[in-house]
């Protein structure tokens, strides 16, 4: 091929970008993703913003929708404070798990790196939020924006209604629980935003129809058992999804009120399987738009400075620091990602004896089924334990320090060798356990017969004691409640080990 | 099939009702933070909006969270020189030894620090502050009118009339009316029609007026109220022996402060300054907080001056007249009295507002100064002691308190 054929088979030069070009990179990188490596994505809907509007869409933590609070003002303030103090840039993109799946590319961008994200955004995150297990059974893409229109709206019509102190108190306290409102275990049906207005006018109308004062002050006669030990406990399995909780039983909760607490737990159930993939997503993203523009480079549709642009900023993201060194941040999820992938695709294609022993199942295999196999039934913690391999844990010269209450120095429990390889990659996939990152704090008991109080109790893992918030948090939870709760903390064994109880201030 | 959408000429602002509800919910602590800019900045700063910080934990929002304590084990990436079985010593802190929780945005400053603009500044700053008599009298009863130009119009008094611009009209319309009749004229010329045909299109022509009553037009003019947005504010300080560089420094706040708040309030606002030993001077600024001078100290000269630049400059119905007034109060002998006597006769009913701030060297031993002024009965006057830089702006705040009857 003559130069001038190479040069009519680039897609463009030069660092400007247009609409045009976005079209044309767009399609050159859809052909490769869904022809070439078969990525099943959702259609995609390209949005292009300023670099304000990337700023409002970071503190709505990527949604371009949200209820108002101040929180969120708060996270603006700090962000954009951050970025005008220049300590910190601004990510190149933001995706929303939505069908069509809806991603933001900032005007500044030089053209590679609007290509950079279009096929790390609108081909990378799309395809793992359509395949990813978690996200397919969690959240719901084609209601998503939906709702949020629904619980922006229905948000400002009760600061109207209410007041904005009374709501924001109830938000307040509903975030305060927001950790602890994921249900791990059952599936949310999906709803579309006019079904879920219907069902809110239902609940409020049912509540009603049922009021009735008279019936309220009639005595029970089922008094029997009351107070005694053994009587049916209530909930009679403890319940780990406090905000759900809440929203069933808080006895004096007002309808209105319920139902922004279910916002806000639809809203962190929504988030749910983000915070459970960060690696694997963030992975799967980097190691595609590193493999089709690859691609789009093998076939000369782009030229070498287009490439070491994006080489050069591909190589920021995925820089992982020594834990002694300036900067570090904790592993990278980018970098541990996308060392992962490849390194699943080195296996396959090139296996050493060491890969063989490790992944029989895998070596030699054919990479791309390995991969989408990984990429759509696993996640952060399970996707680690299976596939992290002993040559990645040299690579990042892993190492495991054990912290323990009883002896003064901490101590290195493993490290990246013959010994260590299997501690070491078992600890780390700990990490990514949420039941590590959060305390277990379930509902043990609705005292409905008695003084209509709240037991929580903290299962506590390995002596790992409650962060003193827990205190504020108990208070947020107490007004939601409007009677007692108490939290009590029980070692491994079951036993009590510490109490405490708050009351309402009213 | 992707669609590419353009957004950036969406709102930009989406956040500002956040903003809103995050300075509204924190407005306590950023007024104490801004009491805190004042207490500290030099004056030539202080008009600068500005950075506050409110307490990170104040604005932290709780979750249950693991606590330091307990057994755990962390992988991190980076080892050089450890071996298993190394012993470590714990970094003090608690923290996880590099651990997996690194905030790693370097945030770990005790306060959330963040600009707010002048506007908000000075909003939070003089929230509900308002001048006594701050009726806008010159506003509502207008005692002096402008006029103003504002364009032509169709209609008006002959007086008005423009005949430049009338006559262009005119010009106009003759020749928008006359030249196509002009060009049939031509034509019939050219064609050598009858002269009865070219007669009756010479009359046609003639017969356009030259002025039309479409044509006038007259000088629009509008009158507007003139408001008295102008505001003298005069400051008298005691610079004698006894005004030590701390007080200076406390009327040097003060004054600030007034000024500042003048400066949203009105237009133009000019200061004059009045420092006093035994007798008094006008002064620029830099001499008067900084020009050390001895003497005794007689009040009355100051109040004297300012009555008499007040009349030849500064005239009552034209300015609005603040007077503020500084001084640690040691008079002596019937000075205080016939100060009192001389403000209440003579200033008060000229001035919008009079405000003394002592500084006094006894915390609770009222001055003779203070002592006459107390007797003071005037809803325009004011008097209060102040002994540290941050009691400055709370006695601002009750000075300019707001008034329900205003």
């Amino acid at each position: 091929m003559s130069i001038a054929a190479l040069d009519r088979s680039l897609i463009s030069t030069g660092a400007e970008w247009t609409f045009e070009l976005l079209e044309r990179y767009d399609r050159a990188i859809r052909d490769i993703a869904a022809n070439e490596f078969e990525l099943d994505t959702y259609p995609n809907q390209i949005e292009i913003i300023a670099s304000e509007q990337m700023l409002d869409a970071y503190a709505s933590a990527g949604l371009p929708i949200g209820y108002p609070h101040w929180s969120y003002g708060k996270e603006f303030i700090r962000n954009e404070q951050a970025y005008r103090k220049g300590a910190r840039g601004l990510a190149y993109e933001i995706v929303i798990n939505s069908n069509p799946c809806i991603s933001y590319l900032m005007e500044e961008n030089s053209m590679a790196m609007q290509a950079l994200v279009i096929a790390h955004a609108c081909y990378g995150h799309n395809s793992f939020f359509k395949g990813n297990y978690l996200f397919r059974q969690w959240t719901n893409a084609d209601a998503i924006i939906d709702y949020m229109v629904f619980a922006r709206k229905y948000v400002l019509e009760c600061e109207e209604r209410y007041g904005h102190e009374r709501v924001e108190e109830t938000l307040d306290s509903c975030h305060a629980l927001m950790s602890h409102g994921v249900d791990r275990y059952r599936h949310p049906a999906p709803l579309s935003v006019a079904e879920e207005r219907d069902r809110q006018r239902e609940r409020e109308e049912y509540a009603w129809s049922r009021y009735d004062e008279i019936w309220r002050t009639v005595p029970s006669r089922g008094d029997a058992g009351r107070g005694k030990r053994g009587a049916a406990r209530f909930p009679s399995e403890p319940q780990e999804n406090l905000l759900y909780f809440v929203e069933k039983y808080a006895p004096k909760l007002e309808p209105w009120q319920r139902e922004l607490v279910r916002i806000v737990r639809k809203t962190a159930q929504y988030f749910y399987p983000q915070g459970q993939t960060k690696v694997m997503n963030e992975g799967w993203a980097t190691f595609w738009h590193y493999t089709l523009l690859n691609r789009l480079f093998d076939k000369g549709q782009v030229d070498s400075g287009f490439m070491l642009e994006v080489l050069s900023s591909h190589t920021n993201v995925i820089t992982q620091r020594g834990f002694d060194q300036r900067g570090y941040g904790g592993i990278n999820p980018y970098a541990l990602g996308f060392a992962m992938m490849s390194d699943i695709k080195r296996i396959c294609e090139a296996p050493t004896d060491e890969d063989r022993e490790w992944f029989p199942d895998i070596a030699g295999g054919d990479w791309h089924k390995v991969l989408d196999f990984a990429m759509r039934n696993y996640k952060d913690e399970s996707f680690i334990g299976q596939f992290l391999s002993p040559k990645l844990m040299r690579d990042f010269h892993l190492f495991a320090v054990a912290d323990h209450e009883s002896e003064d120095e901490m101590r290195v429990d493993a490290i990246h060798d013959e010994q260590g390889y299997r501690r070491l990659r078992r600890l780390l996939a700990k990490q990514y356990n949420r039941d590590q990152q959060m305390p277990d704090i379930q509902v043990v008991n609705y005292d409905r017969e008695g003084d209509r109080s709240l037991l929580l109790r903290h299962n506590q893992d390995r002596g790992r004691p409650l962060d003193e918030e827990a205190q504020e948090v108990l208070k947020h939870l107490t007004r939601l409640w409007g009677f007692s709760v108490r939290l009590e903390t029980t070692d491994t064994n079951g036993q009590v080990k510490s109490f405490s109880e708050m009351k309402p201030s009213r | 099939m992707s669609i590419i959408i353009d957004r950036r000429l969406n709102d930009r602002n989406k956040n500002a009702v956040n903003r809103q509800r995050f300075l509204r919910r924190y407005k306590e602590q950023i007024r104490k933070s801004v009491g805190d800019i004042v207490s500290e900045r030099s004056i030539t700063d202080m008009e600068q909006g500005g950075n506050v910080s409110v307490p990170v934990k104040d604005i932290s929002e709780p979750s249950f969270r693991h606590g330091s304590g307990g057994d755990r084990e962390i992988v991190s990436p980076g080892n050089r020189k450890f071996t298993t079985g190394d012993r470590i010593p714990r970094p003090t802190g608690g923290g996880g030894g590099g651990g997996g929780s690194g905030e790693g945005d370097g945030e770990g400053d005790d306060n959330f620090t963040f600009a707010l603009s002048r506007e908000e500044f000075m909003n939070l700053f003089f929230d509900d502050l308002e001048l006594p008599h701050l009726v806008r009298n010159f506003i509502g009863e207008v005692k002096d009118f402008k006029w103003h130009r504002a364009g032509y119009t169709p209609t008006g008094v002959p007086a008005n009339l423009s005949v430049g611009r009338s006559m262009r009209n005119a010009m106009a319309r003759r020749i928008a009316l006359g030249a196509p009749l002009k060009r049939q004229l031509a034509e019939l010329q050219a064609a050598q029609a009858a002269e009865e045909e070219i007669e009756a299109m010479r009359q046609r022509i003639e017969r356009i007026p030259f002025l039309d009553d479409i044509d006038l037009r007259y000088r629009h003019r509008v009158k507007e109220p003139l408001p008295i947005s102008r505001a003298v504010m005069f400051c008298l300080m005691d610079v004698s022996a006894s005004m030590t560089e701390d007080k200076k420094d406390l009327a040097k706040r003060f004054f600030t402060l007034l000024y500042l708040f003048l400066s949203r309030k009105y237009e133009k606002v000019e200061i004059v300054f009045i420092r006093h030993t035994d007798d008094a001077q006008e002064v620029d600024e830099d001499t008067f907080f900084h020009d050390t001078r001895s003497g005794g100290t007689v009040v009355l000269s100051a109040l004297k001056l300012m009555q008499e630049i007040m009349a030849a400059r500064y005239p009552g119905d034209a300015w609005n007249v603040y007077g503020a007034q500084v001084s640690d109060g040691d008079a002596f002998g019937a000075d205080p009295e016939k100060s009192r006597a001389c403000l209440v006769d003579q200033l008060l009913p000229q001035v919008r507002y009079f405000a003394y701030i002592e500084v006094p060297d006894h915390e609770h031993r009222a001055s003779p100064l203070a002592h006459a002024y107390q007797r003071i009965d005037s809803d325009r006057f004011a008097m209060k002691s102040v002994t540290a830089r941050n009691e400055v702006y709370p006695v601002l705040r009750e000075l300019f308190k707001r008034e329900a009857t205003a």
